[in-house]
């Protein structure tokens, strides 16, 4: 045996050069391995995260480098309308579509989890709306609330005559509001199904048979078995979605770009606006730099309130 | 009582799926048959049933193909799309081996760092890196893409691919370690070729998240020609206030196919890495 391994250990010291044997030093090998990956995150994203900060206390505007103005901008923005328009927007908006798609993706993934035929190509099917473009699926639906040519108004008034009039989905506040909302809980129901089957999946079977025996009924078994043992990952989920949500872009610039009368605004979109449409990089650094505290109290308020009632309901029993 | 569970079970189920399903899917069959319509039908619901074509015309899709630069738009998709999937591939998997395999001390926080780097929004970044894509000579360049994405692409494969690389059995490195292959010949020999399934993975998210991205590529992309799909749909072809509702629709379809065609061929690598990479 010693006799086989002798020798190609000796060849393997032997033949690299080098370089090769640089590369065997782990310290370096892990130095190498990882310097892409931090590179690129450091350039362009630590750098230009630092660089935004800064940029919000400067008053920088496209090709004129700014000097630092304090808190200048931020002054601006507490007196501006619009800011506080985009931030009751950006609140409301993740507010309701987060408990939009939670409720139904939870629903569609309680029933994806029961046993029917062609079950793997249902799922295949419902994932569809995440997979696709959102400026591209979002243009569908600004089509399908066109002003004259809506087909749901064309069902409500025409078809089942509940209506005598269209609805004037994108040229008003608060309907605008409620259309950008639905887009985006249709847009997101997928993922939150797919991510909650796979939690559901992981919850014994055996809970349950034993719970039956019990007496507990369907609702019992839901709220004591299904609920609690599905907490870690809706805390997860649910973080990911605020985030997402609260800093989504794509899908109001396509359909309203803020509109009607900046009702519509969120803050991204009102940064984008003013920092590059408008040329204010400082000011529209500021008005990206203020989503920070809202995403920091949103993410540790679903993080911790979710994960707090795990600890309480005891995860032992798994 | 077999009849009943059975009512019972297409009431709670299958009738909420079939609802489910239906909403789902059809702002695609709304954006399909748009395409295929021609004007007269598509601007008279009175005449003819919006919900199906008496005369399908390719008329749209001509349009697009040959009097506009879409050819053009989906090219540059493209080639932003691989280009910054192999290169988010290439960095990830170097990261994820270092981080689960060649273990060292802080390797855990280096990779709660680089997963936490996933949380930071492109709606906060795109200011800045506006201005660094400036001084770096890449403004209106598709490379600037290129090398952006990996910012939301890098955290995502590796935080995949450190899963995969866990589900690889440490005794076969061993092996090959004890038998004299270098650390770079375990990864290229051993390691990666056990990990195809998270690499196929990974490389279809990379790709779709690349296909979809939106706000970089209409901050950094100036001329026509340089646009990705969604963003030259949005800028490039809605013109005027007549809105060219077949057109716009056939480009959303065509744009939308690409990456619905490469998830459907991947689609079970892809929603079970998705649940996989849940459940850990």
């Amino acid at each position: 045996m010693s006799v086989t391994t002798l020798p190609s250990r000796g060849i393997a010291v032997r033949q690299p050069g080098w370089i090769a044997r640089l590369l065997d030093y782990k310290p370096f090998l892990i130095v190498m391995c990882l310097a892409p990956a931090i590179g690129l995150l450091t350039v362009f994203l630590t750098y230009p995260l630092g660089l935004g900060v800064w940029l919000a206390f400067t008053d920088t505007t496209i090709g004129q480098r700014g000097i630092y103005i304090g808190l200048e901008n931020f002054q601006y923005l507490l007196k501006d309308p619009l800011w506080w328009n985009a931030v009751f927007y950006s609140i409301f908006y993740t507010g309701v579509a987060t408990i939009g798609k939670f409720a139904l993706g939870f629903w569609l993934a309680l029933l994806l989890n029961n046993h029917f035929p062609l079950k793997s190509l249902l799922r295949a099917i419902v994932l569809l709306p995440w997979i696709v473009p959102t400026v591209l699926s979002a243009l569908a639906f600004w089509w399908i609330y066109d002003p004259q040519f809506s087909i749901i108004s064309y069902l409500l008034v025409d078809v089942l005559g509940v209506r005598s009039t269209n609805i004037d989905f994108l040229g008003t506040p608060w309907p605008a509001r409620f259309s950008l909302i639905a887009a985006n809980i249709w847009r997101g129901i997928p993922f939150v199904a797919i991510s909650l089957l796979a939690g559901l999946q992981t919850i014994s079977p055996s809970l349950y048979e034993a719970a039956m025996l019990d007496g507990a009924s369907a609702w019992q078994r839901f709220r004591y078995i299904t609920f609690p043992m599905m907490m870690p990952i809706l805390a997860i989920v649910m973080t990911f979605s605020i985030i997402f949500t609260f800093t989504d872009f794509q899908l109001v610039y396509a359909i309203t770009r803020g509109g009607p009368v900046n009702s519509t605004h969120l803050l991204a979109t009102l940064a984008f606006q003013r920092g590059i449409a408008g040329g204010e990089l400082g000011e529209g650094a500021a008005i990206a730099v203020s989503m920070i505290p809202f995403l920091v109290f949103a993410t540790l308020f679903s993080y911790f309130g979710l994960a707090r009632r795990k600890w309480q309901q005891g995860e032992a029993n798994d | 009582m077999a009849w009943d569970s059975r009512a019972r079970r297409v009431m709670m189920i299958y009738l909420p799926l079939a609802c489910f399903v239906l909403i789902l899917l059809f702002p695609f069959y709304w954006m399909a048959i748009t395409s295929f319509k021609p004007n007269a039908e598509l601007l008279n619901y009175k005449e003819h049933n919006p919900f199906w074509i008496s005369s399908p015309t390719l008329a749209h899709i001509k349009h697009l193909l040959f009097n506009t630069a879409y050819p053009t738009w989906l090219k540059t998709t493209m080639f932003v799309a691989i280009g910054s999937t192999f290169l988010s591939l290439f960095a990830s998997t170097l990261a994820a081996y270092a981080i689960e395999r060649l273990r060292f001390r802080g390797s855990p926080y280096v990779g709660l760092g680089i997963y936490l780097a996933y949380l930071v929004p492109p709606s906060i970044l795109f200011i800045p890196l506006a201005t660094v894509i400036v001084q770096f000579g890449l403004f209106d360049s598709p490379m600037a893409l290129i090398l952006v994405y990996p910012t939301f692409l890098v955290p995502f494969c590796t935080w995949l691919l450190i899963g995969y690389f866990k589900s690889i059995p440490y005794e076969l490195e061993e092996c090959a370690l004890v038998d004299g292959a270098t650390r770079l010949q375990i990864l290229r020999r051993i390691t990666l070729p056990l990990a195809v399934p998270g690499l196929i993975s990974a490389g279809i998210f990379s790709f779709t998240l690349s296909w979809n991205e939106f706000i970089y590529a209409l901050a950094f992309i100036q001329s026509g020609a340089n646009k990705t799909v969604p963003v030259a749909i949005l800028t490039e072809l809605v013109t005027g206030d007549v809105y060219q509702w077949g057109a716009l629709m056939a480009g959303s379809l065509l744009g939308s196919l690409p990456v619905a065609l490469f998830y459907s061929l991947f689609v079970d690598y892809y929603v079970s890495s998705l649940t996989g990479a849940v459940k850990e």
